[in-house]
Parts: C-alpha cells; structure tokens; sequence
C-alpha cells in the first residue's frame, strides 16, 4: 500500500517540477535560436561581445551616464533638475569651492563648511583607517590561534557586517544619548549624566569607534585568510630556531601577510573616505559641523537643505571621486609592486 | 505558438500595469505631527467608499521625507497628486491650480481666502489648497515641576530673560534642563521679531540680519553656553536638519519648552496625566510678545495625472463638516473661517489640552505684522535654514557671533542669486 502512494506521487512531483521549470526552458528555447544563428555567422569570438552586451549596458545607463551628466550639472547653477531649467556657469562651481584665503583654515573660504568637510574627512581617515588596521590585524592573530569554540569568535567579531549601517547608527545612539545605556551604566560609579555626542571630542571618538566596530570583521577576515595561507613549516623552523614571537611576527608574518594589509588598507581608506550613513545617524554631522564628511556636505547640499545647491554638490562629488581614483590607482600600484616582488623572490 | 503568445500577452500586461498610473488614483503625501494621520485615514475611507471610482492611496512619511525629498521630486517635475506641507510659498511653482476644477470656488475664497496667499505664486489668485490647521509658536510650561521647585509661572506680559531666570531655578531645584527650542528657524524667527526683526527687505528680497534678531539670537546662544538652554537639542545635526525638543518635555526633563500648538495632540497621547503642563503664550522681547504663525497646507501637486479627481478629494476634505470634525479629533486649531467662528467641541477630556488651544487662540491675538508676513514670503525657509546652519556652529563653538551674522547673510545672497 504504501509502495503504491510513493509511486503515485513522484509522477506528480516530476509533473509540478516541469510545470515550474516550462517558463525557463522557454526563455533559454527562445535565446537558444538567435544564439546559434548568431555563433554560425561571426563564430564564437563574437559571443563575448554579445554576453558583455547587456552589461556595458547597464553600465552605460547606471554608472557611465550619470558620471557624465554630474560633470555637465557641476558647471551649471539654479536648483532646478532638468538641464534646460539651469544656467551654464562654467567652472564658477569649482571657483567658489577653491575661493580660499587659507586651505588650513575653513573659516577663511567661500564655501567653509566644504573645507571643514574636507579636514573632518581627512582627520577621520588617518585616525580611522589606522585603528581599524591595528584592530584588524590584532582581531585576525588571535583568531588564528588554536581557541576553543573558534568558529563562534570568528561570528561573534564579523556580526557587525551583517548589520545596516543605520542600524548600528542607531544602536550606538541610543547608547550614547544622554538617557541611554552609557550613562546608565556609568551612574553607579557616581558619574553625572554626560551628552557624550554633543561633545566635540567624544562624537569624533565614537564616529571612529563605531565605524571600525561595524567593519573590522570584514577586514580581519581577509587578513586572516591571509594567515591561514601562511606554510606551517615556516613557524615550526623558527620555533626551533628559537626565534622570538616579535621576531617571528617581523620577519614571517608581516612580510608573508603584506599583500592582504595593502589590499585592507586601501579598501579602508577608500570607505573611509566615503563614510557617511553611520555616522550621519549617530551624529547628524555634529556638534556643529565637526562630524560633518565630504559624503554628508554632498548630500546637504544636494538634497537636503533648503539652501539646496545642486551644481556645487556635483562639482564636489567630482572631486572625491577623483581623490577615490587616485587612492584606487595607489591600490592598483602597491598590488603590481608587490606582485612583482614576490615573483622576484 | 498560441502557448507562446499568451505568455507573452500576459507579460506585456504585468508589465505595463506595473508602470502605469490608473485613472482615478490620488496619492497623497502625508506626515503626522501627533494622531492627525489617524482621523484623515477615517475622513478618506468615508470619502472612498462614497465615491469607489477615486482610488486614494495615503502615503504617511516622516516629516523628513517631505523637507527633503518632495523638493527634488518636484523639481523633477514628479511627486505625490496631494502632499501636507510646511514650506508652501517657495515651492508654489509646483502647485495645481484648483479653482476652474473646483464646485464653489467662492467657498474656498471666503472660507480659506486668509491663508490662500501663502501657497500660491505672488500676483496669483490660484487655489492651491488649504490650511490643515493654523498653528502658533509659544512655550509650554511643566507646570509640576515649577510648582515643586516652588517657582512662581511668570505672567503673560514676562520677557524671555524672566522666563530665563525663572526657568533656571525651577532646573536647579529640580536637577531638568531649564528651556529648549526646536532646532527649527521658524522657531527662533517669533523670538526675534519680539525684539524688533524684519526680515524683509522694501524690495521684498531677504534684509541683512538686523539688531533685531541680534538681539534674541546672542541671548539664546549665551543661555546655550550657560547650560540654561538644551543644548544637546541645537548641536546635534549640522546643516538644517530640525530637531524638536518634545521627548524632552514629554519625559517630564523640561522646565520650559519653546514650540508651538501642533504639539498639543502628541502630549495628551503622550503625556497623560504623569505631570500638569500649560501653554504660557510667547514671551515678550523689547518691542512684541509675538509667536509665529504657520501650520500645515495640504496642497495639489500641478504634475497629477488625475487632476479632476485630485480635486474631487480636496472639495471633500475641504467641507465645512469634515473639517470640523479634523480640528475636533485631531486637536488642532482650524484654519477654516466658518468652523473657527462656530463651536469647535475637541475631543478630549485632558483640562490641559482644552486650556492649551484656548490660550493658543487667544494669543493668535498678539501676533505682531512681520510674524504675519513671513508665512507668505517666498524666502522664509531659506533664511530659516541659514540661521539653524550657523547658529549651530556657533553653539558648538566654532564660530563667533559676528562671523555667523555674516555668513547668514552670504548663504541667504547664494540662495537668492541662484534662483
């Protein structure tokens, strides 16, 4: 009996299957025709361009018109959207945003809070890419060693990741906030309540510190891929030389590890440049502008504000993307150099 | 073959209907201040199932949404048929003209035609929309709080340095932050206009920033710097982003809390009865004791596909009973001149809120003419946003006053010049 229910069901499964797989044999029927005609008359070269087709034009559409068309916006004004409803300034964009009396000192320029963005964003990166390395690099060593449970560590440090970015802005709000969980934590030790992120030191602290929380799994990851592919044999050799962890970790793991650290620092620096939503959650840009990066003066000034200024945000997104194309190029460099060198060795 | 033919008719259909706006929708952009979003859902359900041919789609966003992204959808010529908005006179280009769609025109004239100027092009006797409630800037009072700390409420005719110094006892006996404002340019705009302000230059464009404003504006950064202020509340953003101190208030923290009647509604949801509170009118500077007026329009977008219809949903919510009933449920003062002078019975039975609009009305009284003005005026909003941006970083210490003043007036002059 019960042979006889199996067998009537597996007919009907097949049947369900092919019913739901019809519409894709259709298509790939419908795709397959063209493609042969298509291979019999300009041969299997031609394929790629066919293949690449609908990608480039994604591209085009997606990333190499908008390119073009923000390039055309930063030399026009009005805060109109369509081309034909704004006025052809020329480079005047780029002028108001050079218009300085001193680089160093933002007070001093036309468009002031640019350059405050401009220092903010570079403080950010050196003290944010640094200790993101340091925590990374420290993160990938431990979890390398023999722990117990090391799978569970491995998740514990990359969850973070997993999480939006404006969650974590969120989270970390509510526990820095004036009635949240650090002060709460800290009342017992007699501590007075404390705005830590209208303070201007502790909003750039924490920017940093939340910033690198949310992404240091992702790049301890990759470091400690790089250890893994590290030979053993290495480290018994200089065991049994004697050597010291410091030395082993100059002389093996460094070098070995180089290029996982350059591919980690430039993917840091490029992100670091780029910062904007945890930390436009977390502290909306200040106390005052001192949290404020280049991502969120964009983004001000292109959408937000009602002192919305279109053609200025463009000229601004044009030169950090060529300030991102010079760090990528820098990437591009290191990873040749260090190529090369490895095939020397 | 006829297989492939359906397959393709029927992903030719999913395809289009994905795209294409049916006749008959009206999408509106809504945000909710307090439990407003609630009594329009009611007001439009009635609406549909009266008249099931308009389908009404309400689309409730955070206030956030319609500062910052309706702009841009509307200057690329896209958008809502229907949004609630604040900023109605420098986004009037935008708006429908309703009057040759509309049954009685002359009813709107007479019963919305106080506000009508504030949401159309200047010269222009457009119908735009209307008023959802009038509102005015004034301060609330925990009045619990100065009661315990054994402080006496100052009177209707107390300057802001006696609220000041009254509402720093009441934070120093009871360990709460004596005052906050909204981190909102509309808010501070009263307070300076009570010490002499004009924005408005003879020619109409935007005046340098005056003593006037000087005036107030040094104060509140000074009680900024002396802790009397919140000054969590004006730091906490950079550029124009608004802030509103109400969770402050509303956790009972707040001795003196600058706002305006819209907040009514959410404090008797919120509040309850956890503590007394009362509304104290606007505080007097040197030349007023003037609040600000404003409110909320809701407006027809001139890009609907759908305009008959679009009006059709505005005639409706626009009626005398229904917008009694908005005013009643929603506890806002009505902005329709029929319903404002009959009985508007509100539904509550919070002794607060009804003591709150009564005094909200009654200090509608003293709103002095440039107050009036700026509703109006297509440049409000920017100098509203310059003086947030600025005297923010001033609060937080990276810039001095009289570096502020003039970079307020050079952003006003950019906005002015590239439009």
């Amino acid at each position: 009996m019960a042979d006889a229910t199996v067998s009537s069901k597996a007919p009907a499964k097949a049947g369900v299957r092919q019913a739901l797989l019809a519409p894709v044999h259709l298509v790939m029927g419908l795709v397959d025709v063209p493609m042969r005609a298509w291979q019999k008359l300009t041969g299997l070269n031609g394929m790629a361009g066919i293949f690449l087709a609908p990608n480039m034009l994604i591209f085009s559409v997606f990333v190499l018109l908008p390119l073009v068309i923000n390039f055309v916006y930063s030399t026009t004004s009005g805060s109109g959207v369509f081309l034909q409803n704004r006025t052809y300034v020329g480079a005047e964009q780029y002028r108001i945003l050079f218009d300085c009396g001193s680089y160093l000192d933002p007070a001093t320029c036309a468009a002031d809070t640019f350059w405050a963005a401009v220092r903010n964003t570079a403080v950010f990166v050196v003290f944010q890419v640094s200790a993101m390395l340091i925590a990374a690099l420290a993160t990938a060593l431990i979890l390398n060693r023999e722990l117990s449970n090391r799978g569970f560590w491995r998740a514990v440090f990359f969850f973070p990741v997993l999480l939006s970015p404006v969650v974590v802005g969120l989270i970390w709000k509510w526990i820095l906030q004036r009635q949240g969980l650090l002060n709460y934590a800290l009342s017992p030790f007699g501590f007075e309540p404390f705005s830590w992120l209208s303070d201007r030191f502790w909003a750039f602290f924490f920017a940093v510190f939340v910033s690198v929380w949310a992404h240091m799994g992702f790049y301890a990851l990759i470091l400690l891929a790089g250890l893994q592919a590290i030979p053993r044999d290495l480290y018994e050799a200089a065991a049994m030389d004697k050597a010291s962890p410091t030395r082993i970790f100059r002389r093996i793991t460094l070098p070995l590890l180089m290029p996982n650290l350059i591919v980690v620092l430039v993917l840091a620096l490029i992100r670091a440049v780029q910062i904007f939503d945890e930390v436009f959650v977390l502290t909306g840009g200040g106390p005052g502008t001192s949290t404020m990066y280049i991502t969120q003066f964009i983004y001000e000034t292109g959408f937000a504000s009602s002192l919305r200024n279109p053609g200025l945000a463009s000229a601004a997104s044009i030169l950090m993307g060529i300030v991102l194309v010079i760090l990528t190029l820098v990437q591009l460099a290191a990873s040749g150099r260090n190529e090369k060198k490895a095939k020397r060795q | 073959m006829t297989r492939m033919k359906s397959i393709g008719a029927a992903f030719a259909a999913v395809l289009l209907s994905s795209v294409a706006a049916h006749a008959g929708d009206v999408r509106i952009m809504w945000y909710s201040d307090g439990g407003e979003g609630a009594v329009i859902k009611d007001l439009l359900a009635r609406f549909s199932k009266a008249n099931p041919d308009v389908n009404v789609i309400l689309d409730e966003v955070s206030y956030d949404v319609v500062k910052e992204q309706l702009p841009v959808q509307l200057e690329a010529g896209k958008g809502p048929d229907i949004a609630r908005v604040t900023n109605l006179k420098a986004q009037a280009q935008h708006w429908l003209d309703l009057r040759p769609l509309l049954a009685d025109a002359k009813y709107w004239d007479d019963n919305f035609g106080a506000q009508a100027d504030w949401m159309r092009p200047d010269g222009s006797n457009a119908i735009t929309g209307f008023m959802t409630q009038l509102t005015l800037t004034g301060g609330f009072v925990n009045k619990t709080l100065f009661e315990q700390a054994g402080v006496e409420i100052p009177g209707p005719k107390a300057t802001w340095d006696d609220w000041a110094a009254a509402a720093k006892k009441v934070a120093d006996s009871q360990k709460v932050f004596a005052m906050a404002i909204d981190r909102s340019g509309h808010r501070v705009s009263g307070p300076n206009i009570s010490y002499g302000a004009n924005y408005i230059a003879a020619d109409g464009k935007p005046a340098p920033i005056d003593q006037g404003s000087k005036e107030f504006l040094s104060r509140f950064v000074k009680w900024n710097e002396e802790g009397i202020v919140n000054k969590d509340v004006w730091v906490s953003a950079a550029g124009t982003t608004y802030r509103a101190a109400a969770e402050d208030f509303i956790n009972g923290g707040l001795a003196y809390y600058y706002s305006g009647s819209w907040q009514i509604s959410g404090f008797a949801q919120k509040i309850g009865d956890s503590f007394d509170w009362v509304m104290a009118g606007s505080p007097c500077g040197t030349v007023a004791c003037t609040g600000m007026q404003g409110g909320a329009g809701l407006v027809a977008v001139k890009y609907t596909k759908n305009p008959k219809d679009v009006a059709k949903v505005m005639d409706y919510l626009a009626g005398a009973d229904v917008q009694k009933e908005f005013a009643e449920r929603s506890l806002f003062i009505p902005a329709h001149k029929g319903v404002a002078a009959g009985q508007v019975d509100f539904k509550t039975d919070n002794p607060h809120v009804k003591a709150a609009l009564k005094a909200f009305v009654e200090s509608a009284a003293q709103t002095a003419a440039p107050a009036m003005r700026l509703p109006g005026w297509k440049w409000s909003d920017a100098y509203y946003s310059a003086i947030v941006a600025r005297i923010s970083q001033v609060i937080a210490g990276e810039m001095k006053l009289d570096d502020a003043y003039a970079r307020i007036d050079e952003d006003i002059k950019a906005k002015v010049g590239a439009n």
